[in-house]
């Protein structure tokens, strides 16, 4: 899908385009509502809160609660803060990224310039296991990643998250791909490359911006992953469960402010990455609904 | 045997045979260009020669080796695509060095191969460029140069004129003939343009479905078709096809058409062996410029014939006015002088030079020989 | 002089396996892992597993227990409500934003992103947000009495009848933007000549948009229920943020219901006939739209 290019404007009134405008306003407001809560109440000490109104503005600023949530919070039964879950995270995320990057690159490869009978097959079903409801795999990963010594493990999750977007990131580079003629490798083929030379040379020099798609996609989606987290994380739980579990914590005061910076933490790294990248971003997202 | 045999080659996609039993002989130094209509198989079978794509039956030979089965890189050809197919992420240096580099010859014979080539294209000043950053000429030189480069034994050319406009294409085509003049290399090449195959070959190959329909020199081709299609896609405007009927009178030969009044009109051919075919119907194949206004004819020819007709358009095209007339029920058309004085509607004198009528059998579509 | 050479050379025929070979470890993976998987499930869904897998097979008790359980059924009405009222939503915001942003308005480009950050966001973020957001006691309803609205009441996400309503609104302000992205993406897409000939053919605006742009984004729609029924139905971690299925069971998911029954309940039998279903289900919609798609591309 292109971006950008035409507007199938319609002309209107001065009346009409004020009310346009007022639409997409309050819409905006309906979407910069949260994260405005959410930020202004880090920043509140927590009687403020639960004695105020969570509309306004802290009467006192302070950031206790973001320094609490990074190392002190309750999460499950230790007072460790995020730090730790955070530092999962990101030890599960870019080996994640990485790998299934990479073999979604030399798959689209394979699958756009070396066709062979029966590819469309393999590649429809790499395909659909980008959309089963992973309630379907559960029992028998658990059972398996047990088996193999990796349950509750960070190499654990790398896994599951490699298996489970290896289809993606195929999708991507295998569109992106097919776009690159053939005559390319053929010329490279008289010219004498191999088929790892001509994927070096030829194709991934080629691949900057898909590159980026994948990449963000992926880590957006290891990141903000819970349920492989909450099944197969054990000790090595990631940033998402545990927010959960600071956030549902049932013993002692609802500290609502450090709820709030603790959300912000844990949706930091994938807001940087969108506002960043967003252009990419959002072509990952499109690129969901199968069209290159 | 010839320096690039292709032997009883075949071609089957699954139970769909695309190439039936082809036979080429090209000697060394010969520009042989396989010319049809998309679809006919002249790609396939230039992939073939490449190695790009398997040979179902049959051999090719390049210089005197079976190369079935020998990968692309190692028949010593080189190829020019009708994309171009240069590497985006590379110089056009790069571009050019790269088959070399592939192939294990050191830097300073590259550097020297690539000196002597981009001289002989002038394309030196591009050297340093991104192929993006070329204009669509350019891109077609730096191609060439990339298969000029390697010094193959075979060049082959993949409609590589196919992406230029029309006043680059006619430019280009004298490029390529002159590099052939000078370099004498034997190339095959692909073309959908029937123009390019006259003006640039040694020898055509006309395919259809499959088959080579004639395989002969451009004159061959141009002036005694073997079947209609060669006549009629051969030429442009195209070849009228006209039915007749073949009358004997005292010995000589006469073509009965009728004009645009549905009134019979005679016609002296030359070809005495379409005597056999008296009372019977064949079909006469007349290109344009052999009807003219009688000023425009051909002053050698032995046999112009007369010929009053109405004219339903005309065409001034600069150079020539383009006549349309019915003649045996059929659109037909001339090339007239431009200054000739010809009007739709009006009745014109035509002369018709049946030097260069051939004859087709209706059955079969095919020329009907001369002994 | 001719030499045959009879046999195909190695590195040529070796370069014809190397695909393949480098193919094939992703292809083992998702077999195994994906395929394997599933049909290992569908296995357990017919034995008595409990707390661990059993051999043992029961048929389709699993299958007639399920379908028995007050609490699947529960979680098949939420599913049905929020599936329909998300999808039918967030398609009417989406459109609606896509095509009054399509109106050459200034600062598009400051709009498009405020809506669509939502979906950089974990449904676990989505979730604890509107969770004290909507929260009677800190949230809306507090403000509101606070700016002396005094009779304002909004404690959907108390109230057993309402809260699947909240599970709605957090999801819908997830995704809404990235539908508005897709619409936007096919508005644009549209050939602006025939845009033109319509209005020459004196369409009104209203026509124009009813008559021509709506039926041509049409992909736009199919592209849009598919990733909204598919993304419904895995609905999982927003719930568990927002209401923990609660209060009681009143927003309970098949997601939900499945991860209870097998890891909490060790009803592993019964949870894994739930996971066929929801499969089952997802194949339903997916298959034909990826069939159709991939057909489209050669």
């Amino acid at each position: 899908m292109s971006v950008a290019t035409q507007d199938t404007a319609i002309s209107t009134g001065k009346i009409t385009r004020a009310l346009i405008y007022l639409v997409l306003l309050l819409f905006a407001l309906f979407y910069l509502l949260p994260l405005f809560v959410m930020v202004a109440n880090s920043l509140k000490p927590l009687d403020e809160i639960t004695g105020g109104n969570m509309l306004a503005l802290p009467q006192t600023w302070t950031i206790e609660p973001w320094l609490a949530a990074w190392s002190t919070a309750q999460i499950g039964v230790e007072p460790t803060g995020l730090r730790p879950y955070f530092i999962n995270s990101i030890l599960m995320v870019v080996p994640a990224v990485a790998i299934s990057t990479i073999l979604g690159a030399i798959n689209g490869y394979i699958l756009t310039k070396w066709r062979f009978k029966g590819d469309n097959i393999l590649f429809g079903l790499m395909l659909f296991s980008c959309f089963i409801p992973f309630q379907i795999v559960l029992i028998p990963m658990a059972t398996v990643l047990g088996k193999i010594g990796l349950a509750g493990s960070i190499p654990g999750l790398i896994l599951v998250h490699v298996v489970y977007g290896v289809g993606f990131t195929t999708l991507y580079y295998r569109n992106y791909y097919a776009a690159v003629p053939s005559e390319l490798v053929r010329a490279a083929m008289i010219d004498g490359a191999g088929f790892f030379r001509i994927f070096w040379r030829i194709l991934l020099p080629l691949s900057g911006p898909i590159t980026v798609v994948s990449v963000i996609w992926q880590f957006t989606n290891v990141w903000n992953d819970f349920l492989f987290g909450a099944s197969f994380g054990g000790t090595s739980q990631p940033m998402t469960v545990a927010l959960n579990n600071l956030v549902q914590s049932s013993t002692g005061v609802k500290e609502y402010n450090v709820h709030f910076a603790g959300a912000i933490l844990a949706a930091l790294p994938t807001l940087i990455v969108y506002i960043v990248a967003g252009r990419y971003f959002v072509r990952g997202l499109m690129a969901g609904s199968v069209k290159g | 045997m010839g320096f690039l045999d292709i032997t009883n080659v075949t071609k089957s996609y699954g139970n769909v045979e695309v190439l039936h039993k082809v036979d080429v002989e090209v000697q060394e130094g010969e520009f042989l260009v396989l010319v049809g209509p998309s679809g006919c198989g002249k790609s396939t079978l230039l992939n073939m020669i490449a190695g790009l794509e398997d040979i179902t039956s049959g051999d090719i030979s390049i210089n005197g080796r079976v190369v079935s089965g020998v990968h692309p890189s190692k028949r010593n050809i080189a190829m020019v695509f009708q994309s171009y197919a240069l590497y985006p992420n590379m110089t056009v240096g790069q571009n050019m060095t790269f088959g070399l580099e592939m192939h294990g010859v050191p830097k300073p014979e590259r550097e020297k191969a690539l000196a002597d080539v981009s001289k002989l294209l002038q394309i030196e000043q591009l050297l340093d460029r991104k192929p993006g950053q070329l204009s669509g000429g350019q891109r077609q030189r730096v191609a060439m140069g990339r298969a000029l480069v390697r010094d193959p034994d075979v060049f082959l050319f993949d409609e590589p004129l196919s992406n230029l406009d029309a006043k680059l294409r006619v430019d280009m085509r004298t490029e390529i003939k002159k590099l052939h003049e000078q370099l004498k290399t034997t190339v095959v090449y692909v073309t959908h343009d029937q123009i390019e195959a006259l003006t640039l070959s040694t020898r055509i190959a006309v395919m259809n479905g499959g088959y080579i329909q004639q395989l002969g020199t451009p004159r061959e081709i141009y002036d005694t078709p073997a079947n209609i299609f060669v006549a009629t896609f051969m030429g442009s405007p195209a070849m009228n096809i006209v039915p007749a009927k073949i009358k004997v009178d005292n010995g000589v030969v006469f073509a009965e058409l009728t004009d645009a009044e549905g009134q019979p009109k005679l016609l002296r051919t030359v070809q005495s062996n379409l005597a056999a075919w008296d009372g019977r119907e064949i079909l006469l194949g007349i290109r344009p410029e052999a009807i003219t206004d009688p000023d425009g004819a051909d002053r050698k020819s032995t046999h112009l014939e007369r010929l009053d007709n109405r004219i339903t358009v005309t065409e001034p095209a600069g150079s020539d006015t383009f006549v349309t007339m019915t003649l045996g029920g059929r659109d037909v058309i001339g090339r007239m002088r431009a200054d000739a004085d010809a009007a739709a509607g009006q009745m014109f004198e035509f002369a018709i030079n049946m030097e260069k009528a051939v004859a087709f059998d209706p059955q079969t579509e095919d020329r009907i020989r001369p002994d | 002089m001719a030499h045959h050479s009879t046999e195909v050379d190695f590195k040529t025929k070796l370069q014809d396996w190397i695909p393949k070979l480098v193919l094939s470890p992703s292809v083992a993976m998702v077999l195994v892992f994906v395929y394997g998987f599933i049909i290992f499930t569908v296995y357990l869904s017919f034995t008595d597993s409990r707390m661990l897998p059993s051999y043992e097979m029961v048929g389709f008790a699993n299958y007639d227990r399920l379908w028995g359980l007050r609490a699947w059924w529960t979680a098949i009405d939420n599913l049905f409500v929020f599936a329909s009222l998300y999808i039918v939503i967030c398609t009417i915001i989406g459109l609606t934003l896509a095509i009054l942003l399509d109106q050459k308005i200034r600062g598009e480009g400051g709009l498009r992103p405020i809506y669509l950050y939502p979906m950089a966001l974990s449904f676990i973020v989505t979730g604890t947000a509107w969770k004290w957001f909507l929260d009677p006691g800190i949230g809306l309803e507090n403000t509101m009495h606070l700016w002396g609205w005094e009779s304002f009441k909004f404690n959907w996400i108390k109230d057993r009848d309402y809260a699947i309503y909240t599970v709605v609104l957090a999801a819908v302000w997830q995704t809404s933007g990235f539908v508005m992205a897709m619409f936007l993406a096919g508005l644009r897409g549209i050939d602006n000549e025939i845009l033109k000939a319509a209005q020459i053919d004196g369409a009104s605006n209203w026509s124009l948009y009813r008559r021509i742009v709506i039926p041509l984004l049409r992909p736009a729609f199919l592209s849009a229920f598919v990733i909204l029924s598919h993304l419904a139905i895995k609905s999982y971690d927003l719930v568990i943020a927002l209401t923990g299925g609660g209060p009681g069971r009143a927003t309970e998911l098949p997601a939900t219901f499945m991860y209870s029954y097998t890891f909490t309940r060790n009803q592993m039998g019964t949870g894994a006939a739930s996971a066929v279903i929801m499969l089952t289900t997802i194949a339903a919609i997916m298959i034909p739209y990826l069939y159709a798609e991939l057909k489209e591309k050669r």
